[in-house]
């Protein structure tokens, strides 16, 4: 159990052919976020709208696939959502990867809940969160800011750093 | 021939192919023991107890250190210092002899190639006495130009280098290097981490003036490493830690330093873990660094004839399998590391990925990841042939064709 269930077509396909790769002319926060540790990059961009809507995304970066594919998913879930429905999105998402997550929620969370089992995968769960972590710190703190002003970066609070 | 992995519980008990060794060596059971019979039979604070135990366990100890001295060739007992692992024997290079004896205007050279703890010392050093830190840059097989060498001037003062790069293999030339700062009255210190494993390494031959190397790479316990200094210099050098054990005599207003080697093991020392490692070198002994070249080049080669026919495999390093003493770095297209090393491991085939604590060494590849296959005397050809099973499938898993 584990790896079968993650990497699969649904993963492959958002990692080889991403819809949101690249960036958003009027994007209204800008964020970077990194582990340090493997060197997963995610330049994130999201133009949230008047009403508190997230009207657009993209992102950017360099990683492995459940870095990359996990972004591509999470945007194609919260475009059209509000902030607020976009952060409890990330909440059950985070609940999934560490192994709490409802039948109704894995539903909600529809083509993200391929990431599942992430759960037994523990040197791979700061990969499958950074892009979240990432929106979840731009949507939370950031959101007030002028467009393209803020840049920073969020690390996964999942480090995994083996040394020798 | 006979196989040695019988002699390691943990290819029964939790069986994997093993590739990391570069990482950390598998244990045989007879350092296991060691450490079992040393807590068993001779537990006591050594150095300072005035009773049987405490003499026993004073024994193990020093006979450890005695066994090290001659598995190095080193002249003297009092040139082994025991550490937790290489990174403190380095740190201790430079901070009592780099901070003492490294002046403003004089040039350490290292190279790019360097682990991060045998680089990040030397940043200290260099920034904290104005020395200039001037980094060699290999070529694509881990060699040096003599364009390269010669950034080497007579203002070197020290050089610090491994003898074996951890990602790259190649075996660095130490002995030539030696040379050349000795006669600018300068030092070298030598990374041993990655080649006291694998190669005969002897002090005096080679000339070096420090040699730092852990014990949990040749397969003795976590928490020890070694130290090797010439005397002279261990003599002249102030202490790095202070504390119980390292004194003379201590006043309220000072102190005098115990005689080498004591004087660099501040506190309690790891008495088992140095009995390990004594186990440990025994049991590489027995195998001899012959045998254990032999297994290494053989299954290198085996990996490297099976690459050749993947094109989207890249490997780093020399082309050839006898230069990397058994360490294999690689990148497969289009897939990074990390998955690479997922895929591997649900086949329960261990490997690295990531950037192998060298950065700097990935960023002058122009590479911000590599995976990793790295080998030791317990691996055989079933091992390598799961491995490659697995390898071939990883670009199908990943959603590529064939």
């Amino acid at each position: 159990m584990g790896l079968e269930s993650v990497y699969g077509d649904i993963l492959n396909e958002h990692n080889l052919r991403p819809s949101h790769r690249g960036n958003i002319a009027d994007a209204t926060i800008r964020l970077e976020g990194k582990n340090p540790t493997c060197g997963d990059d995610i330049y994130l961009e999201l133009k949230v709208g008047e009403g508190g809507i997230v009207e657009d995304g993209a992102f950017n970066g360099s990683g492995c696939a459940i870095s990359q594919a996990s972004v591509d998913i999470m945007l194609d879930l919260i475009i059209g959502e509000s902030k607020e429905r976009a952060l409890e999105l990330c909440g059950k998402f985070m609940g999934m990867i560490h192994g709490k997550a409802t039948e109704d929620d894995l539903d909600e969370l529809d083509e993200a809940a391929v990431l599942k089992d992430i759960s037994h995968m523990p040197a791979r769960v700061k990969c499958a969160v950074l892009g979240w972590h990432t929106m979840e710190e731009m949507l939370k703190n950031r959101a007030g800011g002028q467009p393209g002003a803020i840049e920073g970066h969020a690390e996964g609070r999942h480090d995994y750093c083996t040394t020798e | 021939m006979k196989e040695y992995k019988e002699d390691f519980p943990i290819f029964t008990k939790s069986p994997c192919v093993y590739l990391d060794s570069a990482a950390t060596a598998q244990r045989p059971a007879a350092v296991i023991e060691a450490e079992k019979r040393f807590y068993e039979t001779m537990n006591a604070n050594p150095l300072r107890g005035l009773y049987k135990l405490s003499i026993a366990a004073t024994d193990a100890y020093e006979e450890s250190r005695k066994c090290v001295k001659d598995f190095i060739n080193a002249a003297d007992e009092r040139e082994i210092i025991f550490t937790r692992n290489a990174s403190e024997s380095l740190n201790l290079v430079a901070y009592s002899f780099g901070l003492s004896f490294i002046h403003e205007g004089d040039e350490i050279v290292t190279t790019v190639m360097e682990h991060h703890s045998d680089m990040l010392p030397w940043q200290m050093v260099a920034e904290r006495t104005g020395a200039k830190l001037i980094y060699l840059e290999p070529e694509a097989d881990g060699t040096f130009t003599e364009a390269e060498l010669s950034k080497i001037t007579d203002r070197c003062r020290l050089i610090a280098i491994a003898q074996v790069s951890n990602v790259l293999g190649c075996v660095n030339p130490v002995k030539e290097l030696a040379d050349r700062v000795h006669k600018n009255g300068g030092v070298i210190v030598v990374d041993g981490a990655q080649s006291v494993p694998h190669m005969k390494v002897d002090v005096r031959e080679l000339g070096v003036d420090f040699l730092a190397f852990s014990g949990h790479k040749l397969m003795a316990p976590f928490g020890i490493g070694v130290l090797y200094g010439k005397r002279e210099l261990l003599e002249k050098m102030p202490p790095f830690l202070t504390g119980g054990e390292m004194i003379e005599y201590v006043r309220l207003d000072g102190a005098t330093w115990a005689e080498l080697p004591h004087k660099f093991e501040a506190g309690t020392v790891n008495p088992a873990g140095a009995y390990g490692l004594k186990a440990a070198i025994e049991y590489l002994q027995s195998v001899g660094f012959d045998r254990i070249r032999e297994i290494e080049d053989r299954l290198t080669a085996l990996v490297f004839d099976e690459f050749q026919k993947l094109p989207y495999i890249k490997i780093y390093g020399s082309p050839d399998p006898a230069k990397h003493t058994g360490i294999i770095a690689f990148t497969i297209d289009g897939v990074h590391p990390h998955d690479i090393a997922s895929i591997l491991d649900a086949d329960r085939v261990d490997i690295r990925a990531g950037h192998h604590c060298a950065q700097p060494l990935m960023d002058y590849l122009k590479v911000g990841n590599t995976a990793r296959a790295s080998l030791y005397l317990y691996n055989d050809e079933e091992d390598i042939r799961r491995f490659l099973e697995s390898i071939r499938k990883v670009r199908g898993i990943m959603g590529y064709g064939a």
